[in-house]
């Protein structure tokens, strides 16, 4: 089976909410936001914690671990992903909590399961930016 | 206050339409309602046009081109919510007793705006991972199958119902008859999904004439059904984790409606719900209770929402089958409760049917459970 591994990396379109996050994954970080007062972990970022509307939120550096919540091999898909396909779409449940978006990549298609456990990777890309994706944890 | 009734009904033929576009299908439906309700059409006071990417002005365009120019018109985006939305909209004209007869028209010509698949707005963080709409719903299904143990079959079943009741319905975007075996032998879209769980990208229209008890009474007593609800929602803010498997959001909105009926789910005897893809059937009847969390593939498979069935689902052959023209798709909905209950829709009549409900989802903005869920509810 495929290992997709050089997906499009577009230039990520980033906003005062979420400058932090896009900083830290060109350091190779994974940044999580984190609300002051009742301490949840959320995702997207926002100016605001979606559990208590407090606006003092403030940014840690996570595990980069988590599980495969659920998935998706893309078979179809316009522009530039169209040439990448088949590639993988995931929900990652991260030990923080949040479930994000991205991609699995360096991964058999055959071994991949709900529940699964990933670790994240940082893709750069042409303009110094980097995406978020995961890839099956070692061992 | 007034109630609100359905006298007239009119809806192209779904499909692709290469030599008209959303102003010709829009008109096309809009005469066809006024020649149902059987009323001269300068009676009509103002206008509703639900359209997504049809460009400023597509209602006036419609009405136009009808000889209908000079009334109030509006025209409503709402993603896949759009047309039921402008119903809503005039809905609530005709109940404020400002107007006592209002049309409302869908349209849309998607085959010249789009091939394949939508995808998410550039500016969704989803965009720089490739996602598109339907492995967004392939995630839910495998899901799904993981928390419900839904089989890969079992989800065939309700494409194959929702076709072979489109193959009774002569204005449906297919007409064949398919098979288990024809869906998973489809090719691969987004795992597990393939290309029979998915609705096509259609080119339609559809239209509704409504009018308040005065109205009615006056010019077309005998055929009405009545608007009991038309209830909307967007979706509030998203707590992540959120469910892939249920909608909070379709929920809250069939909540609504029901109130506003003065029912229950247990009193729909047929609906039309929002089946973009073939688990999408399953997450909205789930939502809007009319079968319990996890138990409507089960259900299906026993034969429960066939057209002879106990809860009849889809029997336009729903977007999977009668096809998806996103601005016409609520009215068309509308337009499918209001012929089973009057008791024409054909070969495809469910049998005493007096309580119909639709439901539209669509849309996704960051932050929100969804962009857009309507809920309408018929009875007669
Ligand atoms: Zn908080």
């Amino acid at each position: 089976m495929p290992r997709p591994t050089d997906l499009p990396t577009p230039t990520p379109r980033s906003s005062s909410d979420d400058q932090v996050f896009w900083d830290g994954l060109a350091e190779d970080r994974l940044l999580l936001p984190r609300c002051t007062s009742c301490g949840s972990v959320f995702w997207h970022p926002r100016p605001f914690c979606p559990e208590c509307s407090c606006t003092r939120i403030d940014w840690f550096a996570a595990t980069g671990n988590g599980t495969i919540y659920s998935y998706s091999v893309t078979h179809k898909a316009p522009g530039n992903w169209g040439a990448h396909a088949p590639y993988v779409i995931a929900y990652v449940e991260l030990d923080e909590g949040p479930r994000v978006m991205s991609n699995i990549v360096d991964a058999d298609l055959d071994m991949l399961e709900v529940g699964l456990e990933v670790q994240a990777v940082f893709h750069a890309g042409a303009d110094g930016g980097a995406v978020l994706r995961f890839t099956p944890s070692p061992g | 206050m007034t109630d609100v009734h359905v006298v007239g009904v009119g809806m192209t033929r779904f499909g692709k339409h290469p030599d008209a576009d959303s102003t010709d299908l829009g008109a096309q439906a809009l005469l066809e309602a006024v020649a149902d309700a059987g009323i001269d059409p300068r009676l009509i006071e103002a206008a509703y046009c639900g359209h997504v990417f049809q460009g400023m002005v597509t209602g006036q365009r419609v009405l136009a081109q009808v000889g209908l120019a000079g009334l109030p018109l509006t025209n409503v985006e709402n993603a896949c919510s759009s047309g039921a939305t402008a119903i809503r909209e005039a809905s609530f004209a005709v109940r404020a007793g400002e107007y006592d007869v209002v049309v409302a028209v869908g349209t849309e010509h998607l085959t010249s705006q789009f091939r394949g698949a939508l995808t998410p707005d550039p500016s969704d963080p989803e965009a720089a991972v490739g996602a598109t709409m339907p492995s967004v719903y392939a995630m839910r299904a495998r899901r799904y199958m993981h928390e419900f143990g839904m089989t890969r079959e079992q989800l065939a079943l309700i494409p194959v119902k929702n076709k072979n009741n489109a193959a009774l319905n002569p204005l449906a975007h297919f007409r064949t008859r398919i098979t288990v075996e024809d869906v998973l032998e489809s090719r691969p879209v987004a795992d597990p999904l393939r290309l029979h769980d998915c609705s096509p990208v259609t080119d339609g229209a559809a239209a509704v004439i409504l009018m308040s008890d005065k109205a009615k009474k006056r010019f077309c007593d005998t055929r009405a059904v009545r608007l009991a609800a038309s209830t909307l929602r967007s979706g509030s803010v998203d707590v992540e984790p959120t469910s892939m498997t249920f909608e909070p959001l379709t929920r809250l909105t069939a909540q609504d409606a029901y109130e506003r009926a003065g029912i229950g789910p247990e009193d729909v005897d047929f609906c039309e719900v929002h089946d973009c893809f073939s688990i999408a059937e399953v997450l909205r009847v789930e939502g809007l209770g009319l079968f319990g969390q996890g138990e409507y593939p089960a259900a299906v498979q026993r034969g429960e929402a066939d057209l002879g069935g106990r809860l009849p689902v889809n029997p336009s052959g729903g977007l999977l089958g009668k096809g998806h023209p996103l601005g016409g798709t609520g009215v068309a909905q509308v337009v499918e409760l209001v012929r089973q209950l009057r008791g024409e829709a054909g070969n495809r009549q469910i049998e005493g049917a007096k309580v119909g409900l639709a439901h539209c989802r669509g849309g996704k903005a960051v932050g929100i459970e969804g962009a857009a869920c309507t809920v309408q509810v018929l009875t007669r």
